[in-house]
């Protein structure tokens, strides 16, 4: 089926008032491009389209109890939040270009906007990046445009699936950029200092980091501010419910993946970069933004703002080509955190950290099996160390119902007996000790 | 109307998470806790959905206006897309479950619709193999330059420069510049089209490559482009796609046969997935068969027994330019609007689209100048200049198109058209929306000769009226904190 409106009749009809033919139309494609005949399905009823994806969505396995994280969490999201995203004004709109009829999307961006500051304890934000990975990526390329240098310091303990980007983006400019080997899960303090220099303009870290492990970098803020360099801390939005924020430690640049706020796993996207700065930064940051002005009559309204940045006035010198926002994921984020608000976000973030204690404390019990790093601290993640190949583990775990956790070995040297363990607010006393009790019974 | 944080009531609760059933243990030390609570809002849930529907009645979509929006294509969205992207066995999915051991066995659905999309655009393009992975257009646009310059450095060519048309969208230079190109504009014609002779003069051994948009950005088939794709070959450049207009020739021509070596589509434009007020879209890339080692890691393919599985094993790949697999939720929309339509209904897409602009531009080209006359795609851009005689400018029919229940068309792009206004009805909307959008700007034209200060003044029935620019992004005012 098609969802086309005109019947035959009407086609014919228009035709003739504007003096062509069907063919007509597409006189002006040389004859030889006009393909004659594709090898595609047929069209299909919505009742068969259904049927087919049913099918299809049954061959994923979600129902296995998940202690996957990475990055990428399995949170519980509300009602709400998915009847009011669903608002077709919101979701058949677009770039908000009239501002007069798109106050809706305009002021969720500011609300948006302010919710990320209030969340990181930052200045400005933009409207959002396309992921976490993208959203490090660009603040690295802001960084060197405000320093003018070319050296980026990166910790292995950064989320490797956002290295991996950084490497493949960064190709083909002339960018040096360093990895520092993590110190027992932490950040290589010690080499991140000693590479730092004039020509450094960035130390980029996470928290909490890779492995689940939080930290306090105002001692890296300090020196790389000595340095004129700055810092671009990753985090993860939930944590920031009791976690200290990047802004009170000192980070000149906040990014971060979204998908904790509200929106679901989906394989892999849509999901949600989100970038906070100081305010002085604000006219060398990426991506869409929305002010707060007046209109013709006093009257408070939004618009879309600073557009001198952007490619479309730009061009080649724009900061970014970046032309889009993950708009209706921020307003997924901003609807979450306002159903949970102060609070409930707070309480989350505890929940995350006390199951994951309680999961650490559980599995670490178990024999043979011992904490990777001696890192004492983590938020809703862990690493702990088996006594055998942890993907093989992995693997017997699947036959009995979990996802059981993240085999290190894929990007870390010498982890070959290491798996991440991610617990939410989501998994109950009840999974947490039969995973340990399954645990036990690979072993 | 207040910002949420503005109706916030001190212990007021919305949503409450579980009770916890493990114990509470403070086991992170202080220092590393925040020092006070992030300031969210207090409300309850019937507050925040108040709010959140007060906030979209203030807005514009295509299921409450007709939105034509040129170059953005706002076509209507299938409600079905929406109910199958919600499915658990898709919502839920964990993106590193293949990532296990064996684990592709336990997402075989998901990998099946991403193996189906790439030969579905496949077939649609004449390209050799698609990467899921470009989260946008643009992102798509950088993708496909990445993989030039990749070929290029295979090759040990040192090249230089990307051509780009002066007409094309803004994103084109910035992607090629981001990549690490010089960007060179090639000028057009008087016929709106690139100008071959110019182009001709600018190629040489510095060239990488060209990225055109075609139809272009006015919505004009590039009648010269075999032409064009032989000459920027001649150097051994690379011809890349801009398939933001893919809509005005999806089932009829393909890129690929034109001569393109690499190209994206945005699956929000040609395959109906919502807008959203700004994204999320998707940008898949597709590449001619000698490029197809470039192509970003990972790839699905199919085993022998019919099973689907990641392939990550491709050493001359640019490497990863996305977490995953893209934008899992979009592509599955633009999979299911494929699989409804099917071949037939991919050419009457097109078609329609054709049609209904070509009506529009007929009916209205007395009214108001129309640069280039010729047959139009799914896109004709007029000029507001006559009106500007009076004062009127193409921001002035905007408004009052807002005033009478239409979403404005584009204005002042393309950039080569003064006072531009570029209109694109898409092949979803009715004969019968089409004429009361012609009878309206007829009305408006007749307006602007005859009161425009009635116009000036548009639109008044809004919530807020004309706002502020300048001073927004003078005084930046960009959160509340």
């Amino acid at each position: 089926m098609s969802f086309i409106a005109n019947t035959p009749s009407q086609q014919k009809q228009m035709l003739s008032e504007i003096g062509l033919s069907m063919d007509g139309l597409f006189a002006d494609i040389p004859k030889e491009f006009l393909t004659k005949e594709f090898n595609l399905p047929s069209g299909m009823s919505e009742f068969e389209v259904r049927n087919r994806l049913a099918d299809l969505a049954d061959k994923n396995h979600i129902d296995l109890t998940c202690f996957l994280g990475g990055g990428f969490y399995d949170h519980f999201i509300p009602s709400a939040v998915y009847a009011l995203i669903s608002r077709s004004e919101f979701y058949t709109a677009y770039t908000p270009y009239q501002p007069e009829i798109s106050q809706g999307t305009l002021q969720a961006i500011f609300e948006y906007q302010s919710l990320i500051c209030r969340l990181t304890e930052m200045q400005a934000s933009n409207a959002s990046l396309y992921d976490g990975g993208t959203a490090l990526y660009e603040a690295m390329m802001m960084a060197l445009r405000i320093t003018g240098r070319n050296k980026i310091l990166i910790d292995d303990s950064v989320n490797p699936i956002y290295r991996v980007m950084i490497q493949s983006y960064t190709k083909n400019l002339n960018i040096d950029l360093e990895q520092t080997k993590n110190e027992q899960g932490l950040v290589n303090r010690k080499a991140l200092l000693e590479k730092l220099d004039d020509g450094t303009a960035a130390i980029i870290v996470q928290n909490p980091n890779f492995f689940g492990c939080v930290d306090d970098f105002t001692d890296l803020a300090e020196a790389a501010h000595k340095k004129g360099a700055l810092l671009i801390v990753s985090c993860y939005p939930i944590s920031l419910g009791i976690l200290k924020t990047p802004g009170a430690m000192g980070a000149d640049i906040v990014t971060g993946e979204g998908q904790s706020l509200g929106l679901p796993m989906s394989f892999g996207g849509p999901y949600l970069g989100f970038m906070a700065t100081k305010k002085d930064y604000v006219r060398k940051m990426p991506g869409r933004i929305v002010g707060r002005t007046k209109d013709n009559q006093g009257r408070t309204g939004f618009v879309l703002t600073l557009q001198a940045r952007e490619q479309h006035i730009r061009r080649d010198k724009a900061t970014s080509n970046i032309c889009s926002n993950e708009a209706l994921c921020a307003l997924t984020a901003l609807v979450y955190s306002s159903l949970l608000g102060k609070d409930g976000l707070k309480q989350t973030a505890q929940l995350c950290a006390d199951k994951a204690s309680y999961a650490w404390q559980r599995l670490t019990a178990v024999k043979g099996v011992k904490s990777k790093f001696q890192a004492k601290w983590f938020f809703n993640e862990f690493v702990i160390e088996l006594p055998a190949n942890a993907a093989e583990v992995a693997g017997k775990l699947i036959e009995k119902g979990f996802a059981a956790g993240f085999p290190l070995s894929r990007y870390y040297e010498g982890m070959e007996n290491s798996l991440l363990i991610a617990v939410t607010e989501k998994r109950t006393k009840q999974q947490i000790g039969m995973l340990a009790e399954a645990l036990e019974a690979v072993l | 109307m207040k910002l949420i944080y503005e109706k916030s009531v001190e212990g007021r609760h919305g949503v409450m998470p579980p009770a916890s059933d493990v114990p509470t243990t403070i086991h992170i030390k202080k220092e590393l806790l925040r020092n006070s609570d992030a300031k969210l809002p207090e409300l309850s849930e019937l507050d925040v959905v108040r709010h959140f529907t007060e906030l979209s009645r203030r807005n514009f979509g295509v299921d409450t206006n007709f939105y034509p929006l040129g170059s953005c294509t706002m076509k209507y969205n299938p409600k079905v897309a929406e109910r199958i992207a919600a499915y658990p066995g898709f919502a839920h999915l964990h993106p590193l479950l293949p990532q296990l051991r064996m684990g592709g066995m336990l997402t075989q659905g998901a990998l099946e619709v991403l193996y189906d999309m790439d030969k579905y655009l496949c077939e649609l393009t004449a390209m050799a193999g698609f990467t899921m992975q470009p989260m946008a257009g643009a992102h798509g646009e950088l993708t496909g330059i990445m993989i030039m310059a990749a070929y290029h450095r295979d090759k040990g060519n040192k090249k230089t420069t990307v051509l780009i048309p002066d007409s094309a969208h803004g994103t084109n230079p910035a992607s090629a510049a981001i990549a690490g190109y010089k960007v060179v504009s090639v000028p057009s014609d008087s016929e709106g089209m690139m100008d071959v002779e110019a182009l001709r003069k600018m190629v040489n051994s510095e060239t990488a490559g060209l990225m055109l948009t075609c139809p272009n950005t006015l919505g004009i088939f590039e009648k010269n482009i075999k032409e064009i794709c032989e000459i920027i070959h001649s150097v051994d450049g690379l011809c890349y796609y801009d398939g933001a207009n893919l809509n005005a020739i999806v089932g009829k021509a393909r890129p690929g046969d034109f001569g393109f070596d690499i190209m994206h589509i945005n699956l929000h434009k040609t395959f109906a997935t919502p807008h959203g007020g700004g994204g999320p879209g998707a940008g898949p890339v597709g590449v001619v068969k000698k490029l197809v080692d470039f192509l970003p890691v990972s790839i699905v393919v199919k085993r022998d027994d019919g099973t689907f599985a990641l392939e990550y094993d491709r050493p001359k790949s640019i490497g990863y330019i996305a977490p995953f697999y893209g934008n899992f939720a979009i592509i599955l929309r633009a999979y299911v609007y494929i699989l409804m339509l099917g071949k037939e209904g991919l050419k009457a897409v097109s078609e329609n689209a054709v049609l209904n602009a070509n009506y529009i531009k007929e009916k209205l080209k007395d009214y108001y100048d129309l640069p280039f006359g010729q047959t139009c795609k799914h896109e004709c851009v007029f000029s507001a200049e006559r009106q500007t005689k009076n004062g009127v400018h193409a921001i002035d029919i905007a408004k009052g198109l807002i005033e009478r229940g239409f979403h404005p068309p584009t204005v002042y792009f393309p950039s080569i058209v003064k006072e531009a206004i570029m209109v694109e009805p898409t092949e979803t909307e009715s004969k019968e929306t089409l004429d009361i959008f012609i009878n309206t700007m007829i009305e408006l034209a007749k307006l602007a000769k005859n009161e425009p200060e009635k116009l000036k003044a548009a639109p008044i029935t809004t919530p807020v009226g004309r706002l502020d620019e300048t001073a927004a992004a003078k005084n930046v005012d960009i959160a509340e904190i």
